[in-house]
């Protein structure tokens, strides 16, 4: 019950910090509106974004507003249908990512025994190999699907959110009030839920943001590469990918979907600097 | 006005304030004489650094100098050129913690070296007088040692360093900030002894800034009191300290741990005002046991009550003496009984701890039996084994050997691996108020806790008991729905001890407790936990450095030297007559209010 209160608490406190700096605003406004895009703007979408409608590769215009792609379909419908994919399955392995790279770190930090050393060894075995290399093996030994796209993109985000908890978890566990439950005879499971966890979430949200870029961007150039989301599906890495084609003829087929992917990325990252700020400030993990 | 012949520092009404907000220090004037150490002395939030700061024209970022005037050697100093000129060569600063003000990737004769690069010596002339430098603050005058770098030193090293790097370049001031907050009693006499060698050899005039009266009276020829902002009192270090005239400066010295006098502290009602909301008369008029109506209205001026002695208080000539004898007396009360039942025995205790920088600390052979309502003090030097033996009574040092019993009942190692009735007979206060209270609870869940998980109790009968756990601490029921970043460093503490209380323990061991609050708080910590032995017969097992605090609260005392016990025995009679050579050493390096008092009553009358 408490964790939940102080939960909610500190996400009011986390929002309101990010607002009171401008780049905070904007970012908030600008990650609104590509959320918004991405999850909702298929329903406003003019066109069928896999119907064909003229001409491949014909400039803005003629109730096109962005032209259309290497084989003539909406482009703007397809960038109102075409982030779905890469958000949800960009949130998804950040969500695993953090969980598993949270218990990792969790558990390592807390632990200061073998258990520590071996965790965090295989996670360093993780880091050592190119993050693109773990995704090709991953496609091509279990296809490209969904499910293998977000366990590949967390398992390579998750070797830093493991350090990162880790560091903190060892910080906050020396503490008086983690020693005082720890002489209480706490179980393990009530230390790590109510005394640390808590109390370094402040530094992991930090850090959020960041992981969320990177999936973001991680998702976009594996479809992009083609070994991800297959075609024909609308997909803003994807579009980026097969529309180069017709750049000459509609550049908007190709700087549509980019735009809105560097502006979800963009505003990722203004919304985590701007609560970084703010808990610089407010100094640490309160 | 004030400018006399000699003086080399001078400040002259000077305020500074919080950008567009409300002033941090006001009126302060002034002066320091060739050679001369003045003190500041203050609780925390006093403006004692932030006078000590202006001295050389700086401030923290947010606040500005907006009124007074600063001279240095007989120079004003008005902007931040002026004052840019002066720093390092009229006027240097040693700051409080020598191991963040020392660069680390520097070798120490070059830390020296470069305070002295405004000067015009050449670069070969400036390392030989570095090396010569190290000899003059009583640091090995060697090449070897002048290549190291301030981590291969230790803290009064470092501290020793910061001097001679202030020094270096011959300044006729020096700041000092609390120089010697976090050493050890032994370091800090020697680096006392040193600073009063250097005034007399170098005639450098220091202006000291410290919390403690009685590192004051060893040190300071003259010392001003702050409160809230103001200078409270001003004068020659005797006269302040034999006749306080503020009842802030008496307040505070009443407060004062003594380890040559035992005694009863006095307890300053109130707490400190806040910058933000001064009241309109006096500002130390809340908490005054003398005031009278004028008080709450009139904002008093500084008087002069003899030749050199100015005391901001109207109603001066009412200020009592600090009665020693009367409060010795008091503390005599509180011996302990051999007739009352051993709770915790210690026998023959080993255990091992490995710090951080890899140094191994080994408590070994440790024996002492803790009697029901009991305090027992371990002392001793940083290192010296004494949390590391807390630990081990608390459950959280799992790895020892020898006999820990608790009413004759073996303790296992791991507070896991005790019943749940032992882990509630044994409760633990930590050091830190800042980090001893978990951030994201309120004081009434950090209450709750304990009762729930060790006495069985339901969340309704915990939460009942909040409210007199809350009494029992003197602090207000409406602290119960805080959170720990609401309450001061003093409040924090009370609320840990309410914590260990919530268990109705048996033992509370306190971790250096009050170290880091103020002496008024400390005393009112101390005798929270007076009261506490007297109602609950709660037995103590106090860790501290200070041996004030020990004459203070403790019953029985063990000396602990490097992880062995060098002597132990009844407080009053070990205080009085030390007999192994390292009790001697500590005892004659802890300053003591009293005794520097008694000395000046010998030769003075």
């Amino acid at each position: 019950m408490s964790t939940a209160t102080s939960v909610a608490r500190g996400s009011r406190a986390i929002l309101s910090g990010v607002l009171r700096s401008n780049s905070g605003r904007i970012g908030f406004v600008l990650l609104c509106l590509a959320v918004v895009i991405a999850l909702f703007g298929g329903f406003v979408a003019p066109y069928d974004p896999y119907a064909t409608l003229g001409v491949p590769g014909a400039p803005p215009g003629n109730g096109h507003a962005l032209g259309l792609d290497f084989i003539g379909r909406d482009v703007l419908s397809r960038v109102l249908f075409g982030g779905r994919s890469t958000l949800l399955l960009a949130g998804l392995a950040t969500v695993v990512t953090y969980t598993l790279g949270g218990a990792i770190g969790l558990i390592a930090g807390f632990s200061r025994s073998k258990l520590d050393s071996l965790l965090m060894r295989s996670v360093d075995v993780l880091l050592s190999v190119p993050a693109l290399l773990v995704i090709l093996l991953l496609i091509t030994a279990f296809g490209s699907t969904p499910v293998v796209l977000v366990c590949a993109a967390a398992l390579v985000l998750l070797p830093g959110v493991a350090r990162i908890v880790r560091s903190a978890t060892l910080e906050v566990s020396t503490r008086g009030y983690v020693e005082a439950a720890t002489a209480r005879g706490e179980p393990t499971r009530s230390l790590l839920l109510r005394e640390i966890l808590p109390n370094i979430s402040g530094i992991v949200t930090a850090d959020l943001g960041l992981r969320f870029s990177w999936a973001i961007i991680l998702i976009a150039s594996v479809n992009f590469l083609g070994i991800g989301i297959q075609p024909p599906t609308a997909d803003w890495g994807v579009m980026v990918s097969e529309n180069r084609v017709v750049i000459a003829s509609n550049a908007m087929a190709v700087v549509g979907p980019s735009v809105v992917l560097a502006v979800l990325v963009i505003a990722v990252n203004l919304v985590g600097d701007a609560y970084v700020r703010q808990l610089d400030r407010s100094g640490g993990s309160q | 006005m004030s400018t006399s012949a000699g003086s080399v520092l001078d400040l002259d009404g000077v305020q500074v304030r919080v950008r567009n907000g409300p002033v941090v220090i006001d009126e302060v004037t002034l002066d320091l004489r060739r050679g001369e150490i003045v003190c500041l002395v203050g609780e925390s939030g006093s403006g004692k650094t932030t006078t000590a700061l202006a001295a050389f024209g700086y401030c923290a970022p947010m606040l500005t100098i907006s009124a007074g005037r600063i001279s240095v050697d007989g120079e004003v100093l008005d902007d931040a050129v002026d004052f840019a000129a002066i720093r390092g060569s009229l006027i240097s600063y040693v700051p409080q913690n020598p191991s963040t003000a020392l660069n680390p990737s520097m070798r120490v004769a070059d830390a020296i070296a470069d305070t002295m690069r405004a000067e015009s010596i050449e670069g070969g002339n400036r390392h030989t007088r570095a090396i010569e430098m190290l000899g003059r603050v009583g640091l090995p005058a060697t090449e070897d040692f002048g290549q190291r770098y301030p981590h291969q030193l230790s803290g009064g090293q470092q501290q020793r360093v910061c001097i001679a790097a202030a020094l270096a370049s011959r300044p006729k001031v020096v700041v000092l900030d609390e120089p010697t907050t976090g050493l050890d009693v032994v370091t800090q006499g020697r680096i006392l002894d040193e600073l009063l060698r250097l005034r007399d050899a170098e005639h450098v005039a220091m202006l000291y800034v410290t919390h403690d009266l009685a590192v004051a009276a060893q040190i300071a020829d003259r010392v001003v009191v702050m409160y809230g902002g103001f200078v409270v009192e001003e004068g020659p270090t005797e006269e302040v300290l034999r006749r306080p005239r503020h009842p802030y400066t008496r307040g505070l010295m009443s407060a004062t741990p003594d380890h040559v006098v035992s005694r009863v502290l006095e307890v300053m009602p109130g707490i400190p005002v806040d910058i933000a909301a001064r009241p309109p008369g006096c500002l130390f008029a809340p908490r005054c046991d003398q005031k009278v109506a004028s008080c709450d209205v009139d904002f008093p001026l500084l008087e002069w009550v003899a030749t050199q002695h100015q005391v901001r208080c109207p109603e001066w000539s009412r200020t009592e003496l600090v009665d020693w004898a009367g409060s010795a007396a008091k503390a005599a009360e509180l011996a302990s009984d051999l007739s009352r039942p051993v709770v915790l025995e210690v026998r023959g205790l080993s255990a091992e701890h490995r710090t951080r920088r890899g140094d191994v600390v080994a408590a070994s052979g440790i024996s002492f039996a803790l009697r029901q309502g009991e305090c027992v003090a371990l002392v001793g030097e940083s290192g010296s084994g004494k949390t590391t033996i807390a630990r081990v009574v608390a459950g959280l040092h799992p790895t020892w050997d020898g006999h820990l019993l608790l009413g004759g009942e073996p303790l296992a190692a791991k507070a896991r691996r005790r019943t749940r009735e032992q882990r509630r007979r044994v409760q633990m206060v930590f050091q830190s108020p800042s980090d001893a209270l978990n951030p994201r609870h309120t004081v009434a869940q950090a209450l709750i806790r304990p009762a729930m998980t060790l006495r069985a109790m339901s969340r309704a009968a915990a939460e009942l008991q909040v409210e007199s756990l809350l009494d029992a601490v003197g602090l207000p029921q409406r602290y119960a729905a805080r959170y720990p970043r609401e309450l001061s460093g003093g409040q924090r503490q009370r609320v840990a001890i309410a914590r260990a209380l919530a268990a109705d323990p048996e033992v509370i061991i306190c971790d250096e407790v009050t170290s880091a609050l103020d002496v008024s708080v400390q005393a009112r910590i101390l005798e929270l936990l007076r009261d506490l032995r007297q109602e609950r017969q709660v037995s103590l097992l106090f860790i501290t450095h200070d041996l004030g605090v020990v004459a203070a609260i403790a019953d029985e005392v063990l000396v602990l030297e490097k992880g062995l016990i060098c002597e132990s025995g009844k407080t009053a009679d070990l205080l009085a007559a030390p007999e192994h050579d390292y009790t001697k050493k500590l005892l004659s390096a802890a300053p003591s209010l009293s005794e520097a008092i008694g000395v000046w009553d010998a030769s003075g009358g």
